[in-house]
């Protein structure tokens, strides 16, 4: 008699199907996969402990690498976060960059993801298309933050910087490049006969299963269940915005792949409504005085000429753009003891000294009551939480992630059992696991 | 009636202390009715927490410079969500140090499941019951648990070359 054996396979930890470092044991009954046992970890790089050690506006840089497809996302859900323990408001112009800004990343993050899987299935082509409007969408990103990935942008209590005058015309110009792109990628995929077979009735996953394991995001959504934070919760200005939730309602990757793309033309309505909607920049300081350099301000008011340096405007570096007297002070919240004051200050006066170095002087920074709070955003792949306990002391006592892309590696054995192993590809592109947040 | 107060009327006893900072509602419990305030929160209709969203450690180790001493040493912190009331709560369990286990919760939601083999990864509590209790992001190999308070930042565990 003959004895037949399951056969143990190893897939990763580097695989060019495994999108970051993962690896994944499989049980194989011929082709079909029995089982599934996922180890992650290979890009721990103890954010959560890191932030318990710097002060909370050094968190930032740290939370860009949580999810590096969509960095901004993460900036706006930790700002929130400790905003929320502080008790204080932004200023509304502030929300509404923040919201624009989250959309961009959101289109950024999706476009990768369908991207990204389409190339794994043979669909070259579309990766490149893909990428190329991403690229469009990160020149906004650049033209506003000044960097493209580690933007470190959100501030606590506003943004850095305000939008360029140029930015609504380029924003517009962009939009309609990326829709061409998107028409075209769906031409290209919807009606493929192989994208269609290897993506329709694999990985699929039930509501109920979803519920169970937590699962969040275009993930939960294609199972049938309109969860969204954006609509669930409204935070910043959301509310005041049209968009609907695509949902869908076999949970296959089919589904996935459709709520996705149906998410990137509502993500794209919002950023227009946006700068439609967007108050008008406001000018806080009309400043006629000359502009000089960051050392001629400085070296002024070393010599006690103060007085003219009221009306001057400083000139600074790409990687401060933005923090100007001019604008800033209208987009940050008039909070002495949370915002940076405008460079202007720190460079031409005693007391703007005094409050900057006040903030980032180790024991001084930014200090919120003792006390617990958590925060959900609507990541690219679902809700992202920010726990953070505060001691009253200048560096958070203990800062939790709620990583969307956790739970759904959790529930990823269950979609693929019963696949067949050739079906892995398109299932684990469909979670758009981004190892940054999984690990952390 | 919000969620807390529910709570609060079903577990009078059961209830060390419960606060709602900043609109976060929050109920520290008993470790030893974990369970059962667990299954009345999933199973209640007017509660309905189908969600677990999150389930994560706090260690209160010296806490604010030492200057507050609390009673247990860890506290264990649930986030629920109910979709089909748009409502969340937290909850938390005071975990000792001397015996760092609790129930698990992963027999009830799932998502329980790799959340708390995280929590005894980082913070060492062992779950009773859990399936398969083992580390997840480290390997298997580390020594200690490296969100405890008294575990250096700084502290390097090469794996290959010369111990340190």
């Amino acid at each position: 008699m003959t004895q037949t054996r399951n056969m143990l396979l190893n897939v990763g930890p580097s695989h060019p199907a495994m999108h970051g470092v993962i690896r994944m044991i499989l049980e194989l009954d011929g082709e079909k996969i029995k089982d599934v046992d996922i180890e992650m970890g290979y890009l721990h790089r103890a954010f959560e402990k890191m932030c318990e050690t710097v002060m909370y506006a050094q968190c930032f840089p740290y939370t860009d690498r949580l999810n590096y497809v969509s960095p901004l996302i993460n900036n706006v859900g930790f700002a929130m976060t400790v905003e929320k323990l502080l008790g204080i408001e932004v200023p509304t112009r502030a929300q509404y960059i923040r919201v624009l800004m989250s959309e961009i990343s959101r289109v950024t993050d999706h476009l990768t993801c369908v991207g990204a899987s389409a190339m794994e299935l043979g669909a070259m082509s579309v990766f490149l298309y893909m990428i190329k409007a991403r690229e469009y969408l990160w020149e906004l990103v650049e033209e506003i933050t000044g960097a493209r990935l580690t933007i470190s942008y959100v501030r606590i209590g506003g943004v850095k910087a305000d939008l360029t005058p140029t930015f609504d015309e380029n924003a517009f110009d962009k939009i309609a490049e990326v829709r061409k792109v998107l028409i075209e990628a769906d031409e290209l995929l919807t009606r493929n006969r192989i994208f269609f077979d290897r993506m329709k009735n694999t990985g699929k996953l039930t509501a109920q299963q979803a519920i169970d394991y937590g699962v969040t995001g275009p993930f939960l959504r294609c199972t049938g269940v309109n969860y969204d934070v954006r609509k669930a919760n409204p935070y910043l200005v959301y509310d005041k915005l049209d968009f609907e939730v695509p949902v869908g309602s076999t949970g296959d990757n089919l589904d996935r792949y459709f709520v996705r793309m149906a998410e990137m033309e509502q993500s794209l309505r919002i950023i227009e409504q946006c700068l439609a909607q967007i108050p008008d920049g406001p000018v806080v300081a009309e400043l006629t005085g000359e502009v000089m350099t960051a050392a001629d301000m400085v070296d002024h008011a070393k010599m006690g000429e103060t007085e003219a340096l009221v009306e001057d405007e400083v000139l600074l570096d790409p990687t401060l753009q933005g923090s100007t007297k001019k604008y800033y002070e209208g987009i940050s919240a008039d909070k002495k003891s949370v915002v940076l004051p405008a460079k202007e200050n720190t460079y031409g006066n005693i007391e703007g000294l005094m409050n900057h170095f006040k903030l980032v002087m180790y024991g001084h920074g930014i200090k919120p009551p003792v006390g617990e709070v958590y925060t959900a955003v609507e990541g690219a792949n679902g809700e992202l939480g920010f726990y953070i306990v505060s001691d009253g002391r200048d560096n958070p006592w203990r800062v939790r992630v709620h990583p969307p892309c956790f739970p759904i590696m959790a529930v990823l054995p269950i979609c693929l059992k019963g696949d067949l192993m050739a079906d892995l590809v398109p299932t684990f592109g469909s979670v758009n696991m981004i190892a940054g947040e999984l690990d952390r | 009636m919000t969620p807390l107060e529910r709570v609060q009327q079903q577990f009078a006893n059961g209830i060390i202390e419960t606060h709602a900072f900043r609109g976060d509602e929050t109920v520290l419990i008993r470790p030893a009715c974990l369970r059962s305030v667990a299954n009345f929160l999933k199973d209640s209709p007017e509660l309905d927490f189908n969600f677990l969203m999150d389930l994560t450690a706090v260690d209160y180790l010296f806490f604010a410079g030492g200057r507050v001493q609390k009673e247990h040493r860890f506290e264990l912190v649930v986030h629920f969500y109910s979709s089909t009331h748009n409502h969340r709560l937290r909850l938390k369990v005071p975990v000792d140090e001397k015996n760092p286990e609790v129930d698990t919760l992963s027999d009830i939601w799932s998502s329980a499941n790799w959340y708390e083999r995280e929590v005894w990864d980082m913070f060492g509590i062992k779950f009773k019951g859990h399936p398969n209790l083992k580390r997840i992001l480290m390997y298997e190999e580390f020594q200690g648990h490296a969100l405890r308070k008294d575990y250096p930042f700084d502290k390097r565990q090469p794996l290959i070359g010369p111990a340190n």
